[in-house]
């Protein structure tokens, strides 16, 4: 087949989807990269010349921005709690799972994948009502025991962890189930050599389990991160930000700027969001690469 | 089995249920919840199960808000986009699988790039966008820019990676021209990926969010998930049996879509974890 020919029969299956790609994901993120540097606002859809650059002062404002700042810092806070909750919760649920559970493992898969696939909206009103601190279920449940349960989401010191436990409670299964394919996939002859050199459960795992599991591991560090960074519906739902901005996300002050028109405000907002993300996604490669 | 053994895989279970009770526990109390009376749901201390069941829920979530319609739309445009991403992604991914062409490379690379982007980085352009095309508060806005994803390429395209080479050359040799090739070889070998590809998209278009609550402006347009986000922080906020009674429409197709399908679920989750 020649060149040309090549050419034009590899288009004709590609093109489709290229074309729909360039213009709804391809161009919209430059185009926001752009629109960054510049003052556009929503007035001036219409009267695009009225658009000028304004260089880097929209990051430069965001600095300024004591609400940028505070979303910032409970974002920060969400990742940093829910990234390792999440992942410990899953490893531990799917080291269980591997051990010892045959007969029922899919009933334990299903169950606890379930809250994976339902909606997060659905989900958090479900939990905004668990959570009602007189009526809810969760401070009945522990009154039955004896202890005061918090007002969980109208207070500004318990509303921000409640919704990293509310998270790792939801996207558990996803990382779960990973884990489990990846314990699955370590030859059981790996266990049995290291039982002749006299190596505890303990040291299984360390030694083996871990190292072997690392790719895996890498990979739920990163899509895990890359999600909670962009947490968003949970505090729409449940807080709408407060109370007083505890739980005020990055996305969420984004989704603020844009729904006030400030369109060139919003794409700087936007796009520390997305190098936070490879930043991020950096830094766990870097620790989680196989360099031993 | 040692003795021990058998005492370690009991106290096993038994964590393992407790977990499994806190993960399935809402959602059951969700479900039964949405049957009891508005009375019974502020009732402290709350019950478990429905004292005097009803049905009148459904019947004034019914008859209050437009439900059937933000149904109609969420199945539209969940449908709409399913098809479109398993047969733009299936065919790009072939070309980039099995069809070395002038500006494939190029086209991966973009298609990975992008993997990582927030969606929230294209939500201003994409808005100015629709709004250029006239498009606001249409169907195309809310499948338009789903129909063509990152993910579902390279799905696709490594999946059919691992279709033999000689499979394809011996269909050229008899003739067979590649789109031939595609429909007739590729797309039956590639049943599981597509499977994969299918459930996960609608999914995500099910109980996709931001977008649409952007792209949606009047009721008329809402899908199920916005609509029961913008009743639970409106006017409606307090109508708990309202609101139940909304998510257990939203939450039970998708169950019962999951449950019937969990195998092909948890199997190309699992491989795309591993990939």
């Amino acid at each position: 087949m020649s060149q040309v020919r090549r050419a034009v029969t590899g288009w004709g299956f590609a093109l489709p989807f290229a074309a729909l790609f360039a213009v709804f994901m391809a161009v919209p993120v430059l185009a926001s990269l752009v629109m960054s540097f510049t003052d556009i606002r929503s007035t001036d859809l219409r009267d695009p010349l009225a658009v000028d650059f304004v260089g880097l002062d929209n990051y430069l404002r965001l600095f300024d921005d004591e609400l940028f700042v505070r979303a910032a810092t409970n974002t920060a806070v969400f990742v940093v709690l829910g990234v390792p909750l999440t992942m410990a919760g899953a490893l531990l649920v799917a080291l269980g799972l591997n051990a010892g559970v045959t007969r029922f493992r899919t009933v334990f898969r299903v169950g606890y994948y379930l809250p994976v696939v339902t909606s997060i909206v659905a989900i958090a009103v479900v939990w905004r009502f668990l959570l009602q601190p007189d009526t809810g279920l969760v401070n009945t449940m522990l009154g039955l025991v004896g202890i005061d349960g918090a007002k969980w989401l109208d207070d500004t010191r318990t509303a921000l962890p409640t919704l990293v436990v509310m998270a790792a409670w939801r996207n558990l299964g996803f990382s779960m189930v990973i884990f489990l394919a990846g314990l699955q996939a370590i030859p059981q002859d790996l266990y049995e050599a290291a039982r002749i050199d006299g190596a505890g459960r303990w040291a299984q795992f360390r030694y083996v389990t871990l190292p072997v599991l690392r790719p895996t591991l890498l990979f739920v560090a990163v899509v895990t991160t890359i999600g909670y960074v962009q947490f968003f519906e949970e505090p729409f739902v449940m807080t709408q930000g407060g109370p007083l901005d505890s739980t005020l996300s990055m996305a969420y002050h984004t989704y603020n700027q844009f729904g006030f028109g400030s369109y060139g405000y919003a794409s700087a907002m936007s796009y520390v969001l997305f190098l936070v993300v490879v930043a991020l996604s950096i830094a766990w490669f870097r620790l989680l690469r196989a360099n031993t | 089995m040692t003795a021990r053994d058998r005492v370690a895989t009991a106290v096993l279970h038994v964590l393992l249920t407790a977990g499994l009770v806190v993960m399935v526990g809402p959602f059951i109390w969700m479900l039964a919840s949405s049957f009891k009376t508005d009375a019974e749901i502020r009732r402290s201390p709350p019950t478990w199960w429905p004292e005097d069941p009803t049905l009148d829920n459904y019947s004034n979530l019914l008859g209050r808000l437009d439900f059937p319609a933000y149904f109609t739309n969420s199945v539209v445009v969940a449908v709409l986009t399913t098809v479109g991403n398993l047969m733009f992604c299936a065919a790009a991914g072939y070309a980039l699988a099995k069809l070395r062409f002038a500006g494939s490379r190029l086209l991966f690379g973009v298609v990975l790039g992008t993997i990582m982007v927030p969606s929230i980085v294209t939500l201003v352009p994409l808005f100015v966008l629709v709004s250029n095309l006239g498009l606001v508060n249409s169907y195309a806005a809310l499948v338009l820019p789903f129909l063509a994803q990152a993910f579902g390429v390279f799905l696709m395209r490594q999946f059919m990676l691992s279709i033999p080479e000689d499979l394809l050359e011996a269909a050229r040799i008899d003739g067979a021209g590649e789109w031939r090739i595609f429909f007739r070889i590729v797309l039956p070998l590639c049943r599981p990926a597509l499977a994969t590809l299918g459930i996960l998209t609608f999914l995500a278009s099910w109980n996709n969010f931001l977008w649409p609550l952007v792209a949606a402006t009047t009721e008329d347009r809402y899908t199920l998930p916005v609509a029961l986000a913008l009743y639970s922080v409106g006017q409606n906020r307090a109508r708990y049996d309202l609101l139940l009674a909304g998510s257990v429409l939203v939450v039970v197709p998708v169950l019962i879509v999951f449950v019937l399908l969990q195998r092909h679920f948890v199997r190309g989750i699992a491989t795309t974890g591993l990939k």
